[in-house]
């Protein structure tokens, strides 16, 4: 048995919206190096709608692929759609992660999290 | 390409050795310990094995029983230092920051039923410092064991002068050889060697099976009850096959071994330079003072798994001390103990050569090192920071 899922493969290899978006509307940073996983994700928000999703990520290839999955999951959905947004969805659309990466779909979830967190605050 | 390069996780049996064991599994398929002509040709080629094992080390054939592998060796080493010593009254044992676990967790097993353990600190080069041992040393001191050959990071440890130094204040000295047998040359007797644990699979024999070294004199505790294979001293019926490929493995490894080290010593050198020009890395361990096969390198901003599966994806095999890698939440206890934070052990990347690693494989390599770790930076929000000079580089 693989390691990976081939859906968690094709998202470390390819990783859908790679990079940073200047001025973002929103950003989110979670985790720490001393763990091993630093995600960090970019929104752009027009009328409460996500329309554009960057994310840069340190760590393992679970936490890239769900880092690309999750942004390909939020982009283009509405704020409160985005923040309904569960590791487990991020897992299950990956087809799965090893148990011991679980943690890498929760990081993902809480990037998406902290980067409403912080647009909400900025709009505030 | 396909390159293997995790030769300290396991090596490719030899053909040789392969040869061996699927001969003795068709022809010498009797039990040893049976009295027909069947059984006593069995019996014959295990001890023959047994002696041309204890001359490759310079031991006495009787000083040798046959384990399933280095932590079962390393596992009855440390159960009969303790025990022994314990009759006398003696429940302190030296050891060093960054053995295997096979020693670390049963030290701890042995601390948690009364015994008392100083590890020994390796510092930045990856070497136990002499001065240090000697000053550990207490009246109530009943092992050492220091690993010959690290396996993480291949530094050499000084282990005939730490046998030396055991010798003197009468404390036995065990040492996990298992990254060195058949790399270095071994001499139980010139080393001041005690007890010395041994795997074939790491030098081109199979998995499954290893020796133990105890010097005449030594009391062997035994960890496996039952009959009498081993002089009493490890219960099972012998596994013939096994021990016969792992003989003619070592005697191959051993013939061998100046012009493999010769060969590797430069390539790993080659690697080493080349890998160097990665900006913000740094070599793992002594550069001198190391294993023949071993390159140990950590990159500052990015994460080993990635780096292995990517290597992988370009044909390379190879190892990382990254606590992804094992489900840990800690990264390698070794770079730890070298001085390496969290942030920089996590990656790391180990290559372990084999002896037919050529220049080309070698250039192929530090090609796609480069750009896996150029690839991994750049979307890495932590390399952003240090490049931007909101974080501090670790690595120079």
């Amino acid at each position: 048995m693989a390691l990976y899922s081939d859906k968690v493969m094709e998202h470390f290899l390819k990783p859908r919206n790679l990079g940073v978006i200047e001025n973002a509307d929103g950003v989110g940073e979670v985790g720490n190096a001393k763990c091993g996983d630093i995600m960090k994700m970019y929104l752009k928000i027009d009328n409460d709608i996500i329309t554009d999703v960057k994310f840069e990520t340190f760590g393992c290839a679970s936490a890239i692929a769900s880092s690309s999955m999750a942004t390909e999951l939020i982009k283009g959905q509405r704020i409160e759609d985005a923040l309904q947004l569960t590791n487990k969805a991020v897992a299950e659309a990956l087809d799965g992660l090893p148990a011991h990466k679980m943690h890498c779909s929760v990081l993902a979830e809480e990037a998406i999290q902290a980067a409403l967190e912080d647009y909400k605050k900025k709009k505030a | 390409m396909q390159i293997y390069a995790d030769n300290a996780a396991t090596t490719k049996m030899s053909e040789a050795a392969i040869e061996a064991m699927t001969d003795c599994m068709r022809n010498w398929y009797g039990n040893p310990s049976s009295l027909y002509t069947i059984g006593q040709r069995a019996k014959e080629k295990l001890e023959e094995a047994r002696e041309e094992i204890a001359a490759l080390i310079n031991a006495e054939p009787r000083e040798i029983i046959f384990t399933s592998g280095g932590s079962e060796a390393d596992n009855q080493a440390l159960l009969t230092a303790a025990i022994n010593g314990k009759k006398k009254g003696k429940t302190h044992i030296i050891s060093s920051a960054f053995e295997h676990h096979a020693i670390l967790h049963t030290l701890n097993k042995l601390e948690q039923n009364g015994f008392e353990v100083t590890l020994l600190p390796v510092h930045e080069n990856g070497i136990v410092r002499l001065d240090e041992l000697e000053a550990a040393i207490r009246e109530d001191t009943c092992l050492v064991t220091i690993m010959t050959a690290n396996n993480e990071i291949g530094t050499i440890q000084p282990i005939a002068q730490i046998g030396e130094i055991c010798r003197k204040h009468g404390v036995v000295f065990h040492t996990d050889a298992v990254q060195a047998v058949g790399h270095l040359p071994i001499d139980v007797k010139a080393q001041n060697i005690d007890m010395l644990s041994a795997s074939a699979h790491k030098f081109h024999g199979p998995k499954g099976v290893g020796f133990l070294y105890f010097r005449k004199g030594i009391i062997l505790q035994n960890l496996i009850e039952g009959g009498a294979q081993e002089r009493g001293k490890r219960a099972g019926t012998e596994n013939l096959p096994g021990i016969t490929a792992m003989t003619v493995a070592l005697r191959k490894a051993v013939q061998s071994m100046d012009k493999n080290n010769a060969h590797m010593t430069e390539i790993r050198d080659y690697l080493i330079n080349g890998l160097s020009e990665i900006p913000h890395s740094a070599l793992n361990g002594d550069k001198n003072h190391r294993l023949a096969g071993n390159i140990n390198f950590s990159f500052e901003g990015i994460e080993g798994e990635s780096i292995l599966i990517l290597l992988d994806q370009k044909g390379i095999s190879a190892s990382s001390g990254s606590a992804c890698t094992s489900g840990a939440l800690d990264p390698s206890h070794v770079l730890l103990s070298i001085g390496r934070i969290h942030d920089v052990a996590h990656g790391s990347l180990r290559l372990s050569i084999g002896e037919d690693i050529t220049k080309k494989e070698a250039d192929y390599i530090i090609d796609s090192v480069k750009e896996v770790v150029a690839h991994l930076r750049s979307f890495s929000p932590v390399w952003r920071d240090l490049t931007e000079g909101k974080k501090e580089f670790i690595l120079k």
